[in-house]
């Protein structure tokens, strides 16, 4: 560390430092220049340190919990009882992969419209610009949405409400890798295939599609890992369930929603479940980040 | 890729545009394709262009009630009586200003240090490790942030950290009280804290991005000047990306003033108006994570609705303006190249 600094700070001073080895201004500058950047690497030692305190009391305190198999193929328990996380965990993939299959396509052939079409008119430049805010908007706004929408015109919680609510949260990051990704492909690839006769919907699905495709893979599993730990939109609209249940019409059990009532209760044994799945839905979500990275580089 | 070239021309039934002898086929075959997926594309880009739009009109809607009845006195009043219905939204905005302004507090200048450690002080084969790591804090779930602040983060901030600053600086006058009373563990503070950690992989990441944008024409210029490594950021980087950092640090404050679940956990939701940033105070996103399932009554669904609208709009201003600045450094950027 100490070696970087002084390395970068004897090359920016290097050229100078016939001029410097007597002067006291010189000296003082670089005794300032040592003393913040030796600041900004605390800064990172600072970040890096909340990321390790996080995944260690994660892996200390939900280590024994992932251990239990019947964490995987036992319900969430009433407080007191012995129990796991079966249906919340069911509950999660399910809507998780409604939610990633409704958004997907949507995001994909909006930020097509973006790359592809999006040259003239002012559609593309508005869109692009709040699809961006949606990307950072409250996820506990969209549930209130859904909520609003959906859940209070039918009347019941329901896995479908949350699946939906989960689609929203996928387009915008959909629609902002595919549109980067697709502006990414040289127009010679399209240019070609336009000269061969090619219809336009042809080199699009055939050609640009093809050649960006790591890269909107990347995007999806992105929205995947982003949309898996969501709890707030969850809260409103797929609520949570104490049982088995496949209906997409009832409310079902998720692991956000289950992790924060057992946490938020004060009983032992469900604070530990809680952990368990917090280690659980961490882990997934670390896993599906770097596999994205992984990819995304193979191709670049 | 390139099988995918080569291809082209034998599915395609397109030689028309060729090979046509009578030459009634001024065009390719089928128009009518490319029309129906051109406007396919327009659909869900239409669609996308209307969530925000829907989002609004429904929050507008869903708080009719309170709109009517209170008018924009919700803002500013500070009561909060589910029992008498009568609200007010201040005591959660208040809360949710303040736990941002800790976040941006503590964030701001630690994300700077990250991103000028990652762009100029890095070894390059530490660049994409470190930089990795950091961007994994913005993907740890915010409930996992919650429960870690909750369990682990409060209990140690309650022992320690608290009443090393109440007796530091809770004895000063005026600025004091904002260090006054009892160490719970929650508060403002703590929720401050932890949003502070959440914002600095936004932050940084934008950081980074811009100050990769200042041309090293400029950077070595400065350097050949005999300018330190501080000098040249502080000197010559962070004006010439002066625009693009204020917008990376509007996307931090919009993450924050919107994060809910690890606010919710830490903040003590009490429904209270206090100097002290160690009380246990409110913020919009956590009054609707603990209240909504449990509302009764039309007046209180719409006050909490109307809350919601409150948090949108807000969010919904600093990001617009984030991404204008960004988007004016991003064109200052072509007009100089």
């Amino acid at each position: 560390m100490s070696g970087a600094v002084s390395s970068a700070a004897a090359a920016s001073g290097g050229a100078a430092s016939v001029i410097a080895a007597s002067n006291p201004l010189y000296r003082s500058r670089r005794r300032v220049n040592f003393f913040l950047l030796a600041v900004s690497s605390l800064a990172l030692a600072f970040g890096l340190f909340w990321l390790a305190w996080i995944l260690g009391t994660l892996l200390y305190e939900g280590g024994n919990a992932l251990a239990r198999a019947a964490l995987y193929y036992q319900m969430t328990p009433p407080p007191g009882g012995d129990g796991g996380l079966a249906n919340a965990i069911a509950g999660s993939l399910i809507m998780v992969t409604v939610g990633t299959l409704v958004g997907t396509p949507v995001g994909i052939l909006a930020g097509t419209y973006l790359a592809e079409f999006g040259r003239k008119g002012w559609l593309a430049g508005a869109t692009r610009f709040l699809n961006d805010i949606l990307l950072s908007a409250p996820s506990i706004v969209i549930g209130l949405f859904v909520y609003s929408v959906y859940v209070a015109k039918v009347g019941h919680f329901s896995a479908w409400a949350g699946s939906f609510a989960l689609a929203l949260l996928v387009v915008p990051v959909v629609v902002r890798t595919t549109d980067d990704m697709l502006r990414l492909v040289p127009n010679s690839l399209r240019e070609a295939a336009m000269a061969l006769g090619c219809p336009v919907w042809k080199m699009i699905t055939f050609v640009t599609y093809r050649a960006a495709r790591t890269g909107i893979v990347t995007g999806i599993l992105l929205a995947v890992a982003r949309i898996s730990g969501e709890t707030a939109p969850l809260l409103f609209t797929s609520l949570n369930n104490q049982f088995w249940s496949a209906n997409m019409n009832a409310p079902m059990a998720n692991l956000p929603v289950v992790i924060f009532q057992f946490a938020m209760s004060p009983y032992e044994d469900w604070h530990r479940l809680a952990w368990g799945g917090a280690a659980l839905i961490t882990l997934a979500v670390l896993v599906l980040n770097i596999l994205a990275r992984a990819l995304f580089r193979k191709t670049n | 890729m390139h099988a995918a070239t080569l291809n082209v021309p034998e599915t395609a039934s397109s030689a028309t545009v060729i090979s046509d002898p009578r030459g009634t086929h001024p065009r390719r075959s089928a128009p009518w394709m490319d029309t129906a997926f051109r406007w396919l594309t327009r659909f869900f880009a239409l669609l996308v262009f209307s969530i925000l739009a829907a989002i609004l009109a429904s929050l507008v809607m869903g708080s009719q009630p309170t709109l009517a009845k209170y008018g924009f006195s919700f803002i500013w009043s500070e009561h909060w009586n589910p029992v008498t219905e009568e609200f007010g939204a201040l005591v959660p905005i208040f809360g949710t200003v303040v736990t941002s302004l800790i976040a941006m507090l503590i964030g701001v200048p630690v994300s700077f240090g990250i991103a000028l450690f990652l762009t100029e002080l890095s070894p390059p084969w530490l660049k994409r490790p470190l930089g990795t790591a950091i961007e994994l804090l913005a993907a740890v779930p915010s409930i996992i942030y919650g429960m870690w602040g909750l369990f682990v983060f409060a209990p140690l901030f309650q022992s320690y950290i608290q009443p090393a600053l109440i007796a530091s600086l809770g004895g000063i006058p005026f600025f004091g009280a904002l260090f006054a009373g009892p160490p719970l563990g929650i508060g403002m503070l703590t929720a401050g804290v932890i949003l502070s950690i959440m914002v600095i992989p936004f932050i940084t990441a934008v950081m980074r991005d811009v100050f990769e944008l200042v041309p090293s024409l400029l950077k070595e210029s400065a350097y050949g000047l005999g300018a330190t490594t501080w000098e040249v950021v502080w000197r010559v980087v962070l004006p010439y990306t002066k625009v693009g950092v204020i917008g990376g640090i509007m996307l931090g404050l919009g993450r924050a003033l919107g994060e809910t679940m690890a606010v919710t956990f830490v903040i003590g939701n009490a429904h209270r108006l206090a100097t002290s940033l160690m009380a246990p105070g409110n913020s919009i996103a956590s009054a609707l994570a603990n209240e909504f399932t449990e509302a009764v009554g039309d007046l209180y669904f719409s006050a909490l609705i109307e809350l919601g609208l409150i948090l949108f709009l807000i969010t919904t201003i600093v990001l617009a303006l984030s991404k204008l600045l960004l988007m004016q450094l991003a064109r200052g950027e072509g007009a100089q190249t």
